[in-house]
């Protein structure tokens, strides 16, 4: 019975980029930490996981456009425009609490994620084009919110800046919202209705609509996802870096991408997993926070992430085409 | 007779599970319009891909210019002088009609190297000349009509020096006034001694314009002979005439009440004034040839596309879908033709695939719950289909095209519907998940569903119908009794022009 190997190799593929992608920490760990034994402390650890705990959040959502078979480029510009009205409303009602701030933050994230979203679906425009005008609109509109100044730290309440620094059980409040968002999601992507329709559409949208899926609605659900996850990451970004600045989160998009590339999610949309992004975006924070350890400088750090992308996405096709190979194979044999 | 320009011998071809070409015989001489003849998935486009190297055959041998010749890719063929000149047309339309006719052999100034665009077109202007074709050669192909088009690409085969040019259905996508000038190039090209190898469903065209024939029927030779020595009724018994060796599974003949009534139904430029009911318990063939626009029929019947012309009635109550929730909350299930495009979430597991019709159903608030409903529905209509695979857990692009296809099947029976349109369900499955179909088709005809079945083989058509619709180029030829239906007067329907004079009038 053939059957057998396929069950065996399906499962394989299956948890391929994910093991692939532990075995590769373990393998960067090693030599990172027996040049420098700091690198593995409690504290560092503790260091790279607050930092990468944003990027999971919004490469969360980039997730859902991808897998749907689109790509949000404006994600930096919603952080930026959400970080940069709680900063404000922060600094101008300073008795607003840190918890109503997030809620704005997401609140602004839906409302921009929404505009995307209908223009994609209905306005059928191609999403590439659609968040390539609105990461330029969302961008201009931060600079003409802010007026083109800064939040500091000391416009910010002493509350605000201590919300994610916060420690709850010995870890920050920022890693458990992190936590608790790649749970939810991680329940979204698996055993929703509308999650597994993500995975349809993005997998074969004409198949989806022989049995009734809505295309449109679905299509601004998952920018709708991605807005309300930048527009809490955009109120967790002013509170951690204790300012709000016009160009912050610029380029952020691409930090994004890479780490659902490097997760695996299939670039054409309808393969993927949360739990790849997450080791994507772990990755991406362990190679970043090693540079300066092994005493490779800060400009490096661009040209690395590049290379690593380019990696994982020559990855993804070898994979695909062994795949293919091997399928057309049995099929034959 | 001329001496033969290419032989095929023996060719046979074999696709996985299926004999695309088992031992056929095809001779071409040059000067001769050849026309092949045979339904759909009778293995003519198989033997065209296998003539222009896109195809390599399994065992026999072509003959090319008395001398044997094994085409490894495309270029080979096209190098050794055999042109197609494919049904959609395939061309670059933002280029002109010279940079389109060159492209791949350009011509080079000797001295300079470089591109020699006066000496192309002038060159072009000449070939256009030659076939009396009014284009100017800066044109944009985009600009114009689809004749013209096709006539280009002609002129490309001539200027590639083309000795045997292939036409796959030329004739499907012009009018009677284009067809004329096109007849009068064949005619051209047959005088400047090339060979053409005509393949058409339209009997008028192969008797206007061809000199020989050659059937295939099922992947196999049937016949050849003079065009001028034979009539429509030998050529259609050659076709169709094959022994019923193959048992279909009876249903009880009791027909229900109606579910659903279609009256002068219409969709602009694809299928126009169809009309037929549909009751309980009821398996109606649809049959028709390629382009005689079955699948838009149930497309439309289904919501995925709109009609623009006629009224449905479901259960008497009018019926106009808008998409596919509709007509399945209504108690509709289309299985589409093409399973991996239209039917499957390929990269999804089998389980996922199945749920997806039914996931409103099985889920609470917007939530499935993986271990419950959702693993017992999959489980009691998967191994209702009895698909062979390693679990539900695989992904449906690891399976067998049989056994997709049961993956399909299973989706849909998961929604209970009154009414079940099959779109060539059995096309390139093997014989054993052959026979699970149309035992499948007769279980749900038993239990009162009305089924709608598309199928272009005839045996098929008449041995699972109770009554079949016959189609052709978009109107209703003929209603007619399976009882009574013959596979040649299904045949007629399909192709005969006099029916279809009678639905004008």
């Amino acid at each position: 019975m053939p059957d057998h190997s396929f069950a065996s190799f399906a499962k394989k593929a299956f948890a391929r980029r994910e093991s692939t992608l532990i075995l590769l920490l373990f393998v960067l760990l090693v030599p990172i930490s027996v040049r420098s034994p700091q690198f593995l402390s409690m504290k560092n650890i503790s260091t790279i996981l607050n930092d990468m705990a944003i990027l999971s959040i919004v490469a969360i959502g980039e997730f859902y456009v991808i897998l749907s078979g689109g790509i949000d480029l404006s994600v930096g510009s919603i952080i930026a425009f959400s970080g940069m009205a709680c900063g404000m409303v922060n600094e101008s009602y300073p008795q607003v609490s840190p918890a109503l701030l997030l809620l704005l933050g997401i609140v602004i994230g839906l409302a921009m994620g929404l505009v995307n979203g209908i223009l994609v679906a209905y306005g059928k425009i191609p999403p590439i084009i659609t968040t390539l005008g609105t990461v330029n609109i969302y961008r201009g509109m931060t600079f003409l919110l802010s007026k083109g100044t800064w939040v500091t730290a000391h416009e910010m309440t002493p509350a605000y800046i201590a919300l994610p620094r916060t420690t709850f059980l010995g870890i920050s409040i920022l890693l458990w919202i992190a936590f608790f968002v790649i749970a939810l999601c991680y329940y979204f992507s698996r055993f929703t209705r509308t999650g597994r329709e993500i995975y349809a559409i993005g997998g074969n949208p004409t198949a989806a609509k022989f049995v009734g899926v809505d295309e449109n609605r679905v299509r601004v659900v998952v920018f709708l996802v991605s807005g309300a996850l930048c527009g809490l990451a955009g109120a967790l970004w002013t509170a951690r870096y204790a300012s709000a600045v016009n160009e912050m989160a610029t380029g952020f998009e691409m930090q994004a991408v890479a780490a659902c590339v490097l997760g695996g999610v299939n670039f054409s949309g309808g393969a993927g997993g949360i739990i790849g992004v997450v080791l994507g975006t772990l990755f991406l924070g362990v190679v970043t926070n090693a540079l300066p350890v092994i005493y490779l400088s800060v400009f490096w750090q661009t040209c690395v992430q590049g290379l690593i992308i380019l990696l994982a996405l020559t990855l993804n096709t070898l994979s695909d085409q062994h795949k293919n190979k091997k399928l057309l194979a049995q099929r034959r044999g | 007779m001329p001496n033969a320009l290419l032989e095929v011998h023996n060719l046979t071809k074999i696709f996985p599970g299926i004999r695309a070409l088992d031992d056929v015989h095809l001779t071409l001489r040059s000067g001769e319009v050849h026309a092949l003849i045979g339904e759909n998935g009778a293995g003519k486009s198989t033997l065209v891909k296998v003539l222009t190297g896109v195809y390599i055959p399994t065992s026999g041998t072509l003959t090319f210019e008395g001398k044997e010749v094994a085409f490894r890719n495309a270029l080979d063929a096209q190098a050794s002088g055999i042109v197609a000149i494919h049904q959609e047309a395939s061309m670059f339309p933002e280029l002109t009609v010279t940079e389109n006719i060159f492209m791949g052999h350009h011509l080079r100034n000797p001295r300079t190297k470089k591109l020699d665009w006066k000496a192309m077109t002038e060159q072009t202007r000449q070939l256009l000349a030659r076939m009396q074709l009014d284009i100017d050669p800066d044109t944009l192909v985009k600009n114009l009509s689809v004749a013209k088009r096709h006539m280009v690409e002609i002129t490309k085969a001539l200027s590639l020096d083309a000795k045997l040019v292939i036409m796959d259905e030329p004739t499907s996508a012009l009018t009677g006034r284009e067809v004329e000038d096109l007849f009068r190039i064949v005619r051209s090209l047959k005088e400047q001694g090339k060979a053409i190898l005509f393949i058409s469903h339209k009997f008028d065209e192969i008797f206007t314009i061809c000199d020989y024939y050659t059937v295939f029927r099922d992947g196999q030779y049937i016949g050849e002979g003079k065009v001028a020595e034979s009539n429509e009724d030998a050529i259609i018994n050659m076709m169709i005439g094959r022994s019923i060796d193959q048992l279909y599974p009876e249903h009880q003949k009791q027909k229900g009440k109606e579910v659903l009534r279609i009256e002068k139904l219409c969709q602009l430029g694809a299928f126009k004034d169809i009309s037929f009911t549909l009751h309980e318990g009821e398996v109606l063939g649809l049959f028709g040839l390629v382009g005689a626009g079955r699948s838009e029929v149930v497309r439309t019947i289904f919501g995925i596309d709109k009609s623009s012309g006629g009224s449905m009635h479901l259960l008497g109550e009018p019926f106009k879908p808008k998409g596919a929730k509709e007509s399945m909350r209504r108690g509709i299930a289309l299985v589409p033709e093409d399973r991996q495009k239209q039917g499957l979430v390929l990269k999804m597991s089998l389980t996922n695939n199945i749920s997806l019709p039914v996931l409103k159903q099985l889920s609470f608030k917007g939530m499935v719950t993986s271990a419950g409903k959702e693993r017992t529905y999959v489980q009691c209509h998967g191994n209702q289909m009895e698909i062979k695979s390693a679990g539900y857990h695989v992904d449906a692009e690891t399976l067998s095209g049989g056994n997709q296809q049961k993956v399909v099947l299973a989706k849909w029976i998961g929604t209970s519907p009154k009414i079940l349109i099959l779109d060539e369900p059995t096309k390139g499955i093997d014989v054993a998940t052959k026979a699970a179909v149309h035992q499948f088709v007769c279980d749900m005809a038993q239990k009162g569903v009305a089924v709608i079945l598309i199928s272009s083989e005839l045996p098929e058509i008449l041995g699972m119908s109770d009554r079949i619709l016959v189609m052709h180029e978009g109107y209703q030829t003929a209603i007619l009794d399976a009882r009574k239906a013959t596979a040649e007067s299904v045949m007629k329907a399909a192709i005969a022009t006099t029916v279809m004079e009678d639905t004008h009038a």
